[in-house]
């Protein structure tokens, strides 16, 4: 990449004020190859990121792997506190059964898959991150308003600044801009 | 006749033909206006509801320092009944907390739209039940500070919590049920935070809600794990908000005593929980929507929903009542049928027939379209939907105690003047925290009300 006066780059920016003229731009932006890019939108747009090419989330293996380690380490405390370390009997019932142990089991099992699935989500998406370079673009405020946002990076191999430029004008952006890293 | 008619009717979506959810046909940004500013700029009512819970927040304090200084000893308790208030009004509580599970996880994955207009505040309602839930339990142990006992903490005694015991059972689904609503009500809350945050006009509004906003910027590379996420939350939230109550009624089915042992409990306590639960979501939206200006958001449609739910549940507690009386006579079980007499036609009548009068004959009203669409009408039934739900777990609890097996035992149970100072008090705990989320965070979820509104659809305008 030819070396620029000023400021590193971080990429362009491109504002829309539709949630349908953001999805056809995407579809123009994934087919033009590129792979470093991002949408921005103010809620979840149905679909975008079949879009963007986007390939499914991984979360729910981490989510069952996570409920499973939680209902086994519920049943093992119970099996090794009531028969091992601290074996009383109360009431007659056995040190240790399937049925008296079920409810424990599930709660726990539930418990470690809801962690699973909020820092799992998190950690996927690299949050919290409380510095980046669009935040540094006044009217990227909108994107958690009413405006629709993508923004190709400049490390993309495809990265031209007036072909990207073009591109993204030709989506039907309302406007587009070069940012900062 | 048929211009009224006509004017009655709901406003529809042009595409899908169906009852729009939101009404006026405000923009994106109109919504994120009428969301936040109330927040940023709070409306006079809100203090004139905020200093009575205060108050009645100082009425919890009095009661439990001197509980504390006391013991339980303060309470009404006798020898048969030894659960007295503690018990009803953790059940009570426990039981308004679950309707906000059933709005945000259960009609999520039904795929029911109009969650997303009551899901925020329905979400905090049931932290803030379970908060006072919370409350009872631990300090009708009498040692609150060695509460920590029930859990399994490795500890110099060499002790563990006994697993067989349904009272633990419940620590561990109650702590669960807390746990998990506070994160998908976070969750939930993460985009509207960023909303929130690209708002502010302070310094110490913007760092705040950027804390707590964790740096999301709604990228669609985000969004499309934070959906995963939300749904996973909701498939693991629907068993565990069934499972709750299932384990709140083990802890009397589970136990040998006529009136308790019986296995219709469990959907039983269940469906009581979700009417309970909603008839509390009435009772705070309706005035909150007014007060707020969301009537277009929170509107008449989504009210009669939520009434429709509560005369299925309240029918089918109802159903429960009569079942739970044949069975004591079918059963032809002495024990059991006197208990189910006993209920109706002993000491505690006048409580029995104040429960069958709110939750089995109130709700039928909703029947009449009237009722289920005027909001001062479902205000009057929710409240009264609530003293019900609060006196069939005072009927449940005491009459099973107060007649013993051994009938020299037999004794009358009366509250103290402490037992309800804590009752109030805790309604105080609860709307002083309500009050405060009311106050700091966007009581709708803006984003999710976006995503339901026709020009949401990346088609909308399309022609196909």
């Amino acid at each position: 990449m030819a070396k620029t006066k000023g400021p590193k780059k971080f990429g362009l920016l491109a504002e829309y004020d539709t949630p349908g003229a953001i999805f056809k731009a995407c579809e123009k932006v994934r087919d033009a190859g590129y792979r470093r890019w991002d949408s921005f939108t103010p809620f979840p747009v149905h679909n975008l990121d079949k879009a963007m090419g986007i390939k499914p989330s991984v979360l729910p293996w981490i989510v069952f792997a996570c409920g499973m380690t939680g209902a086994a380490c519920g049943m093992l405390l119970q099996w090794y506190t009531s028969t091992i370390v601290y074996p009383i009997v109360i009431a007659g019932k056995p040190l240790f059964s399937a049925q008296a142990n079920v409810p424990v089991t599930f709660e726990v099992g539930i418990l470690f898959a809801s962690f699973g699935a909020v820092f799992g989500m998190l950690g996927l998406n690299k949050l919290p991150a409380f510095h980046h370079p669009l935040f540094k673009v006044p009217r990227f405020s909108r994107a958690t308003d009413d405006r629709f946002f993508i923004a190709i990076e400049a490390i993309d191999p495809r990265y031209d600044l007036e072909k990207t430029k073009k591109l993204l004008e030709d989506t039907g952006a309302v406007k587009v801009e070069e940012v900062e890293e | 006749m048929a211009t009224k008619a006509i004017k009655e009717r709901d406003p529809l979506d042009p595409v899908r033909g169906r009852k729009l959810l939101v009404e006026g046909g405000p923009s994106f940004h109109e919504v994120t206006e009428q969301v936040c500013v109330p927040v940023e700029d709070p409306p006079l009512a809100w203090w004139l509801a905020f200093i009575p819970s205060l108050a009645l927040l100082g009425v919890f304090g009095l009661a439990v320092t001197w509980l504390l200084w006391f013991g339980v000893g303060i309470w009404g308790l006798n020898n048969p009944v030894d659960w007295g208030w503690a018990i009803v009004n953790f059940v009570f509580w426990v039981g308004i907390g679950h309707a906000g599970t059933l709005i945000s996880a259960i009609l999520f994955l039904f795929r029911q739209q109009w969650r997303t207009a009551v899901n925020r505040s329905a979400e905090a309602m049931t932290i803030f039940a379970v908060i006072c839930a919370l409350q009872f339990p631990t300090l009708h142990t009498g040692r609150p500070w060695a509460i920590y006992w029930s859990l399994p903490i490795p500890n110099q005694m060499g002790m563990w919590p006994n697993f067989r015991s349904p009272l633990l059972w419940d620590v561990f689904a109650v702590a669960t049920y807390f746990t998990v609503s506070l994160l998908f009500w976070y969750v939930g809350l993460i985009p509207d935070l960023a909303t929130m945050r690209d708002r502010a006009t302070t310094k110490i509004r913007r760092l705040a809600y950027g804390i707590f906003a964790l740096g999301w910027r709604g990228s669609t590379r985000h969004w499309q794990h934070y959906e995963k996420a939300y749904l996973l939350l909701a498939g693991l939230a629907t068993p565990l908000v069934l499972s709750v109550h299932t384990i709140v009624s083990f802890d009397f089915a589970v136990s040998q005593l006529p009136g308790w042992h019986t296995t219709i409990f469990p959907p039983y306590f269940v469906a009581g929980a979700i009417f309970s639960g909603f008839a509390m979501v009435l009772t705070l939206l309706i005035p909150i929507r007014k007060w707020y200006g969301l009537e277009h958001i929170i509107t008449i449609k989504h009210l009669e929903n939520m009434a429709k739910i509560i005369l299925l549940t309240g029918s089918l507690v109802g159903y429960a009542y009569g079942m739970e009386f044949f069975i004591a006579w079918y059963s032809g079980n002495p024990y059991e049928s006197f208990a189910f007499v006993n209920r109706a036609f002993g000491p505690y009548a006048w409580a029995y027939w104040i429960m069958i009068s709110c939750n089995v004959i109130s709700p039928q009203l909703v029947w009449f379209k009237k009722v289920r669409r005027s909001p001062v009408a479902l205000f009057i039934l929710s409240i009264f939907v609530n003293i019900g739900m609060w006196f069939e777990r005072f009927v449940i609890t005491v009459t099973s105690l107060h007649r013993d097996f051994l009938p020299s035992s037999w004794d009358y149970y009366q509250p103290t003047i402490w037992d309800l100072a804590m009752l109030v008090g805790s309604f105080g705990l609860f709307f002083t925290l309500f009050c405060l989320f009311l106050r700091y965070l966007p009581m709708i979820a803006i984003a999710e009300v976006k995503t339901v509104m026709p020009e949401a659809d990346p088609h909308h305008g399309d022609d196909h």
